[in-house]
């Protein structure tokens, strides 16, 4: 090969332009794994940023003024009033169920507080942790209750909308085929799509989890009461907020944020007598909790009012559940599953021991 | 220059596979002969959830071929007669295929399809009460449903409890893909057939009249063909595009490869290998394309004598 260097040269000359976007792309392209740093990272920030859903009723949704609000939003407030004493320190950012493990496995969010069921594949192949389960949920159908279909196995042949990126499809899938009903997906990316879709009557019912069907019905329907959110439960969809691997400490303390404020309520801890627990107390479930006698904070790298500071800021689980969800709320929940489980639920929080 | 090229993606590739693995997110292709574990709405060829993944992609592909392919050949007879009544002498025609042009250019695919789809689905009949068409057709919310051969027989659509059952179906979500991305182009290609038959010289006109050629015989037989080399380029660019329009199916629900190729992602995990298989679908397809356009370009070249 003859090297023709006058030749070369005005070639390069026009080749010069796209060398500095090059090089910035080399540069941005070689960033370090964030393994272990994700904790320094929120401390050095000042903020905690937490991945939420684009606007689930109940669980995660922006009013007209941009403030969040919802199950998931407390959750992700707690975890800021834990670590870094201010529940406001936080940036929310709303991702779509598509955006969502890409958008924490590549550090833009710390935590992903947002309505995500827990399941094996999630948990060991992409990159992520699950860590408490605060929500137990399941999937569901709502049908039009002009249809007067009283049963899911009901439904042969119709036809149901759903929102891509999640387990429902999987599941629908499941159920069709156990009980032979031949079900036919009309799935949309977003999910005002879907929800444009039911309501117009394209489907003969929709399905997701059970909560977001009440949050739905709630915000969309014309008249509620003309939806009926069917009985059978079809899936388990366990959710609750997820973490990147490679932060044990991170991972620990979301974990225990979650069980604390579970424990809290447990103990009869609430956002209003808080302080004068902490101050009066002498039930040393109690003390432990508020860090009054043993400190449970410095073993998760954060100091003896993590959990005081975390139910004063949002509440203890049943007021958090109460205020988003609950029977007074229009998304209207009973605990059911979500309720202690000393009183007929699933939450059973290990001891802050 | 391609060489520096070649080793910064190999770099790239090493690098992203690198971090991937210390993060422990898994890659690979292996997950293409595994179980799909779910249904898909319209299909084909026969798809059940207990297929594979590949066989759910090959699906997804020949949806949107389907749609790409009705879509070029409406767009194309629409666009070429809206393209040509712009130019025509008489004021209402033209101003007519003017304001068509103008309004479905500057909308946004998306809003329009949007709009196909909602207005469809919202004024269709119910799905329970069917409206009968002919003896053999029903159209419903579920759309269009028409006999179909069925194993030796026909398969006549009938009303059942919730939807139509038998027969096959237009669905609104393919007909309202179908429409919005026909109406869209058409208004491009109208443009593109005005340009080509205003680059012919007015003389040829002029000439062919005077030999006492009619109108329409003027423009089938001097002004197209020539018009012809200048709107098979852009034609195929127009093409092209829709083809990847096609890819805002999935906001309206039609299972095109990018719904699939979401659903087998968020099943997966595996981002990368699905984004890069809808890549690879789009390049060679457009590819395809452009190769069937270039062949029919040298073909409607002016040949020196």
């Amino acid at each position: 090969m003859s090297f023709n260097l006058p030749g070369i040269l005005p070639r390069m000359k026009t080749l010069a332009p796209l060398l500095a976007p090059l090089a910035a792309a080399l540069a941005f392209s070689a960033t370090p794994a964030l393994a272990g740093k994700t904790l320094d990272a929120i401390k050095q920030r000042d903020q905690v940023v937490v991945g939420v859903s684009t606007g689930v009723a109940g669980f995660s949704a922006a009013d007209s003024q941009g403030r969040w609000s919802g199950f998931d939003v407390d959750f992700g407030r707690a975890f800021a009033a834990a670590v870094l004493g201010d529940a406001n320190k936080v940036r929310w950012v709303p991702l779509s169920s598509q955006q969502r493990f890409t958008a924490l496995q590549s550090g833009e969010v710390d935590v992903l507080s947002r309505n995500t069921s827990f399941t094996l594949t999630r948990d060991a192949s992409l990159g992520l942790h699950q860590t408490a389960i605060n929500f137990f949920d399941g999937q569901g159908f709502m049908v039009p209750a002009k249809t007067k279909v009283k049963s899911a196995r009901q439904l042969k042949g119709a036809s149901v909308c759903l929102q891509s990126g999640t387990t429902t499809e999987k599941n629908l899938t499941d159920f069709s085929r156990t009980h032979n009903l031949n079900l036919k997906p009309v799935v949309f990316e977003k999910i005002e799509a879907a929800n444009a879709a039911y309501f117009s009557g394209r489907c003969q019912a929709y399905t997701t989890d059970a909560s977001g069907l009440a949050a739905i019905r709630s915000r969309e329907a014309k008249d509620p009461k003309e939806h009926v959110i069917l009985p059978e439960l079809i899936s388990k969809e366990p959710l609750g907020p997820l973490v990147r691997r490679g932060d044990d400490e991170w991972f620990a303390i979301v974990k225990w944020v979650v069980y604390g404020l579970i424990e809290a309520e447990e103990a009869g801890i609430t956002q209003a007598n808080a302080d004068k627990l902490k101050a009066e107390s002498t039930d040393p479930v109690v003390q432990r909790l508020l860090g009054k006698s043993d400190d449970m904070g410095k073993l998760l790298g954060l100091d003896r009012d993590w959990l005081l500071r975390a139910v004063k800021a949002v509440g203890n689980y049943g007021e958090i559940y109460e205020r988003n969800v609950g029977e007074k709320t229009p998304v209207d929940l009973p605990r059911g599953k979500n309720a202690l489980w000393n009183q007929g639920g699933l939450l059973y929080a290990p001891p802050v021991r | 220059m391609l060489i520096a090229l070649a080793l910064l993606l190999a770099w790239l590739a090493r690098n992203t596979l690198a971090n991937m693995a210390a993060r422990g997110i898994q890659a690979g292709w292996d997950f293409i002969g595994d179980a799909a574990g779910f249904d898909i709405g319209e299909a084909p060829i026969a798809f059940d959830a207990g297929q594979s993944y590949g066989r759910a992609f090959l699906v997804g592909v020949l949806n949107t071929l389907r749609v790409a392919l009705a879509g070029i050949a409406t767009a194309t007879l629409l666009g070429g007669a809206i393209g040509l009544a712009r130019l025509s002498r008489n004021a209402l025609l033209s101003r007519l295929a003017g304001l068509y042009v103008e309004l479905f250019r500057n909308v946004p695919l998306l809003v329009q399809l949007l709009l196909w789809y909602l207005l469809l689905v919202e004024y269709l009949p119910d799905p329970g009460e069917p409206l009968r068409l002919g003896s053999w057709l029903l159209l419903s919310k579920g759309g269009l449903s028409l006999p179909w051969p069925d194993e030796g027989g026909w398969s006549l659509p009938q009303p059942g409890p919730f939807a139509v059952e038998g027969g096959a179906t237009l669905t609104p979500e393919f007909v309202a893909l179908w429409g919005g991305l026909s109406l869209y182009t058409a208004a491009f290609i109208a443009e593109v057939v005005r340009g080509g038959v205003l680059a012919v010289p007015r003389g040829q006109t002029e000439a062919a009249l005077s030999i006492g050629l009619s109108r329409a015989q003027v423009l089938r037989r001097v002004v197209l063909p020539q018009a012809l080399r200048v709107i098979v380029p852009p034609l195929a660019n127009q093409y092209l595009n829709l083809t990847k329009n096609s890819s805002l199916a999935v906001a309206i629900g039609y299972p095109d490869v990018v719904s699939i190729a979401n659903t087998a992602l968020n099943q997966t995990g595996r981002a990368l290998e699905c984004i890069s298989l809808i890549m690879a679908v789009y390049l060679c397809t457009s590819l395809l394309t452009a190769a069937l356009m270039h062949a029919l370009d040298r073909r409607a070249a002016i040949r020196e004598r």
